[in-house]
Parts: C-alpha cells; sequence; structure tokens
C-alpha cells in the first residue's frame, strides 16, 4: 500500500524554541515526531541536528528524547531507576547518575517518589516521571507526543505551566505534538500547522491566529467566520492591506493574503471577536438574524449574511443591558480595520 | 423476560457433560486408586496400601529409569527453550519478512506432523550416524526430544512477546539503549514469565513421551514411560499404576504453575 504520511514538510526549529506540532489527528504530527526520534524511516529526506545528519544514526545514538504519549514507564522498575535508565545507558559513573536522578526528582518534585513503582503513582505522577527520564540524559532536543492528553483538565493546565517552566529552567530545544488548539497557542513559540502530511503555516501564535493563510489553518484554530467577497486589488507587499467589496457592496480594506491570490472571488476569514452589530444601514456586511443563544457571559448571534455565508458574533452580556434583536431582524455587521483576512486559497 | 441464549438450557446438555467428565476422568481415578491396592490384582480391591510404592521406590530398573527421565526431560527443556526464545524474538520483534509464514510453520512442525512420522525418520538417521560414529549415548535421545518440545516451549513466549508493550523497547532505544541492552534490561525481566512457562510445558512433554523414545532409544535407555510399557508386556502388577501415579503428580503440578504463569500480569 502506497500512502504517503508526510510530503514536502520543511521545518527549522531554532535552538531553545518551544516548537508545536499541531494539527488534527492523522495529519502526520506524530509521525514526524518519530521520523526525529529514530523510529520511522522516511523514503526520501533529510533531517540534521547541529549539522549532524540523524537519519544515518539508530535512534539510540541521536542525542533526542522523547516523552511518550502513553508514557512506555518501565513497569519493572522504581521511579529513580527509570529516570536514571538514560544515564545508566550512557555509562555514567555511578555517582553522576546518582545525582542527576535526585536533581531531576527535584526538578519535577517526586523526590518522596523516588523508590515507588511505577503501577503505584497517579496519571500525573506518571507524566512527571515520563518527562524527568527523558529530561535527565540532557538531551540537545526533547520530544513531546500529546503528553497531556491523558489527564484531566485541571491538571493538564497545571501541566502546561509546569512545562513551560521547565523547557526555561534547562534551555532544551522542545518539539511538542498536540492536537489541542489552546494547548499550541499558550505554551509554543512558534506553531507549525499540518493537515494530511504538509506543514500548512509556521508562525508564532499570534501571527497563526490573526492571520491565518488559508481556510484550514483559520477553522482548525479558534473560531472563524468565512464570508465571500471579491478582491480588487492588493496594496502594497508582504504584510500589506487588500481592498474588497464585500457582498453588500461596499469596499473595505482587510489584511491581504500571505501567497499570490488572483483578483476575483475570495474567501475572508474574520474572528468572531473582530466584529459588532451595528443598525443596518451603518454596516459593513448587512443580514438578518438566524439565531440567538444565551451563555450567561456571552450572547452569540448567529447572521446570514447577504450571500449566503453564516456569520457568528459574540457578544458580552452587560449587567441591566437588552439586546432588543429577535430572531427575523434585519441587522449591519461593523468589522474592525485590518480584521478581515484575505485567505490564500 | 428473556433469557439470551445459554447452552447449560440445551436438552441433554448436563447429561452430555457429565458423561464427558465420567470417561475423563473414571479410569485416571481408577489409575490412582489400584495404585494403593494391597493385592496383585488392578481389578480386585483387596485393601490400601503403599506396598507398589515401595515396590517402584525399591526397584533399581524404575530408579534408572527415572533418573533418566528426569535428565533427558531437563536438558531437552533446556535445549528446547533456547531454541525458542530467539525464534520468538525474530517471529515478534523484527519487520514482517519475506517467509514468515513458513517459518511458523517449521518451527510448529511437530504439532502438524504424526509423531510416528518423526520416530521413524529419526530412527533412521540416528541409525545411520551411530553406525558412522559408534556413539550410542543419551544424545540422541535429547536432540529428539528438544525438536519436538520446542513449539510447546515457543508458543507461550511468542504469547508473552505480543502481549508486550513494544513500546517500552522504542524508549529503551531511546534512552540509548543498544539493542542488547535493550533486551536485558527491558524485554528480558517481563519476558521471564513466559520463559518459564514454555520450559515447564516443554518438561511435560518431554517426560510423557513413549512414541519418538521408543524408536530412538539405544538398549537399556528406558524411561518411565517406555519401562512401564516394557513391564505392561509381561506382569501387570499395581506398581505401574504407583509409577504412573507418581508422573500424573508431576504434571499435574507442572501445568497448574504454568496456568499462573502465563497469567502474570506484567
Amino acid at each position: 500500500m502506497d500512502f504517503t504520511a508526510l510530503g514536502g514538510v520543511s521545518i527549522t526549529v531554532k535552538d531553545n524554541e518551544f516548537f508545536t506540532l499541531l494539527g488534527p489527528s492523522g495529519c502526520g504530527k506524530t509521525t514526524l515526531l518519530r521520523v526525529i526520534a529514530g523510529f520511522e524511516y522516511p523514503t526520501s529526506g533529510s533531517v540534521h541536528l547541529d549539522g549532524m545528519d540523524l537519519l544515518s544514526l539508530p535512534p539510540y545514538r541521536r542525542p533526542v528524547n522523547t516523552v511518550f504519549q502513553s508514557y512506555a514507564l518501565f513497569p519493572h522498575m522504581t521511579v529513580a531507576e527509570n529516570i536514571g535508565f538514560g544515564l545508566e545507558m550512557l555509562n555514567r559513573p555511578k555517582k553522576e547518575v546518582r545525582k542527576t536522578v535526585d536533581e531531576m526528582l527535584d526538578l519535577v518534585r517526586m523526590t518522596e517518589m523516588a523508590d515507588r513503582k511505577t503501577s503505584e503513582i497517579s496519571g500525573g505522577q506518571q507524566q512527571r516521571v515520563a518527562l524527568a527520564r527523558a529530561l535527565a540524559p540532557r538531551p540537545k532536543v526533547l520530544l513531546l507526543d500529546e503528553p497531556l492528553s491523558a489527564l484531566d483538565y485541571k491538571l493538564r493546565k497545571d501541566m502546561q505551566l509546569e512545562l513551560k517552566r521547565l523547557q526555561a529552567e534547562t534551555g532544551i530545544t522542545f518539539i511538542f505534538v498536540t492536537h489541542d488548539q489552546e494547548e499550541a497557542l499558550t505554551m509554543s513559540d512558534r506553531i507549525a500547522v499540518m493537515n494530511a502530511g504538509s506543514v500548512r503555516q509556521i508562525g508564532p501564535p499570534r501571527e497563526i491566529y490573526d492571520h491565518p493563510a488559508e481556510r484550514f489553518v483559520a477553522d482548525f484554530i479558534g473560531e472563524t467566520n468565512f464570508v465571500g467577497a471579491e478582491l480588487l486589488e492588493i496594496e502594497g507587499e508582504g504584510e500589506g492591506f487588500a481592498r474588497v467589496r464585500l457582498s453588500s457592496g461596499i469596499e473595505a480594506h482587510v489584511q491581504a493574503p500571505s501567497g499570490p491570490v488572483a483578483n476575483g472571488p475570495v474567501t475572508l476569514a474574520i474572528r468572531p471577536e473582530h466584529a459588532w452589530l451595528v443598525e443596518e444601514a451603518q454596516g459593513l456586511l448587512k443580514g438578518k438574524v438566524e439565531n440567538v443563544v444565551y451563555f450567561g457571559t456571552d450572547t452569540h448571534f448567529h447572521v446570514i449574511v447577504d450571500g449566503g455565508d453564516l456569520f457568528v458574533l459574540r457578544h458580552q452580556n452587560q449587567p441591566g443591558q437588552m439586546q432588543h434583536l429577535a430572531v427575523g431582524d434585519r441587522v449591519g455587521l461593523q468589522i474592525g480595520r485590518g480584521a478581515g483576512q484575505v485567505l490564500r486559497d | 423476560m428473556a433469557k439470551a441464549f445459554d447452552v447449560r438450557h440445551q436438552t441433554g446438555f448436563a447429561g452430555i457433560a457429565m458423561a464427558c467428565f465420567v470417561l475423563l476422568y473414571l479410569p485416571i481415578v481408577l489409575l490412582v486408586v489400584y495404585s494403593f491396592n494391597s493385592g496383585m490384582s488392578l481389578a480386585v480391591w483387596e485393601g490400601f496400601s503403599w506396598r507398589w510404592y515401595a515396590s517402584a521406590w525399591d526397584n533399581d530398573q524404575v530408579r534408572s529409569a527415572t533418573m533418566r527421565s528426569l535428565v533427558l526431560a531437563l536438558s531437552a527443556t533446556a535445549l528446547a527453550t533456547a531454541c525458542a526464545v530467539p525464534a520468538a524474538l525474530a517471529m515478534s520483534r523484527a519487520r514482517r519478512f519475506k517467509g514468515q509464514g513458513l517459518i511458523f510453520a517449521m518451527i510448529n512442525q511437530p504439532l502438524m506432523v504424526p509423531e510416528i512420522v518423526t520416530a521413524v525418520a529419526l530412527l533412521i538417521v540416528f541409525a545411520a550416524v551411530k553406525v558412522a560414529t559408534g556413539y550410542t549415548g543419551m544424545g540422541f535421545l535429547i536432540l529428539a526430544h528438544a525438536a519436538f518440545c520446542i513449539p510447546f516451549a515457543y508458543m507461550p513466549i511468542k504469547a508473552r512477546l505480543e502481549g508486550m508493550d513494544k513500546q517500552l523497547e522504542q524508549a529503551g532505544q531511546d534512552l540509548y539503549g543498544t539493542p542488547w541492552r535493550v533486551f536485558r534490561r527491558i524485554t528480558l525481566p517481563q519476558l521471564w514469565p513466559g520463559i518459564l512457562a514454555g520450559a515447564m510445558l516443554a518438561f511435560v512433554i518431554s517426560l510423557d513421551d513413549v512414541v519418538i523414545t521408543e524408536f530412538v532409544k539405544s538398549a537399556g535407555q528406558d524411561t518411565l514411560p517406555t519401562y512401564m510399557l516394557g513391564q505392561l508386556r509381561r506382569v501387570v502388577t499395581p506398581e505401574v499404576n504407583a509409577i504412573a501415579t507418581m508422573l500424573l503428580a508431576i504434571s499435574v503440578v507442572m501445568v497448574v504453575a504454568f496456568f499462573f504463569l502465563s497469567k502474570t500480569k506484567k
């Protein structure tokens, strides 16, 4: 069977960076991680670390350690033995092993658990042992394969901060795999968004969120409204603005696409928090309220924009203030200057 | 309320099941009971006695056959297990290779080829070797037993390997363990129950083999089962029952131990 799990992936990770591979399951992010670790071998391509050709080395010679999704702790060893395993395999002197293990136990706050069997500690503790075990040999790169996915919400939040702290304290480059966009946005220095075996966009969280390059990225990260428009002109190169004609016939300035796009019909991505409701006459977009959903802190308005696209707005509820809009009312939508993004597709 | 299908509610199920168990176990129970008979007969109960156990114990032929059986079973078990471990590793820890199915069939050959065929084949080959070398020792029996014990040692080991988390071995490699050290530190400690279970099964199989032993053994190399067979051709006394009961006891202990070992959690 021929199946391209990964194709045309080109990524450069910087020293001491918290780099995240983000994508839905089956997008190839774990495969990419396994290629770096040495458990999969690509049919073509190359992986370099500090000028070292990783693909020519077996997994046990690569200065790269992995935190496995299932932790893969050795069940027949204690917590301390697990953490010391890598150093022992590197034939470090016993004294040094013991010292580093103690430091690692301290780093992940597991000192009291040192002599427990791995089956006798909780999921969150196993997670921390797996981290300590992978960090103990001081790898050049730490690979983390969805390490937080098995934890409950509260523990996951704690571990996110913990991971950031560990990365800052150790100065090791982290390559983190996740399908959780919120996790990626809060923790990463840079994110590579992947889909169907290829990288769709690489950039810092803010850039990925504010300037999604294409529909997949805009849709996968956060909530987005997609509306049709006509591209008239791109003003200036690169980070410039684009002039578009909206479905209401009004011209507007929005963010230019990241790649060349021909004038004509395009899709605009607009975040819900970048638009607000106004009188129909003042709106850049005009439409009809289809649904009003009350959420306590927010009220969501579902508006069918002229042209047929669905637009969801979030309105933060204020005390004493009533929303007088009802299903079927005509409304206008105002959009912040430069808030819309012309997509590459 | 309608009950889900339950085979126990089928007419006659209990009767057939009982009949099967009686057929299976009654002869064994009788054999054990008559090993304690104080008379000479295998059919007429004359009273309880340890007489035939004492008689077997005092019988030099029984003693030497017992020793031979144990030495043979232990050697064959060691040899078969030593072959089965790498075979199981190759079949479950290597990348899928061409001819894997064929190799699997070949490892399990003794389970498929009728024992008498193997026996005759070995008789012919070993006869030629005996003539050529003049060697007539236990080596032939040990080799023959090891050969048919391999699949019995192999299966529990393979099952254990399949049940183990392969990611642990990857984690070992990821932490700078060379393949050999990962095997010793990660794979082997978890594989032990499988190896022990395989060895016990092989031991039991070797201990009670008659057909191949009968064909391969040289003069004066009786094992317990072939000695009993020889006795049955002449005078039948409850001594045979006593020996059989002891063999049964060993087998039961081994099989029970096997059962618990294969259930051991990783």
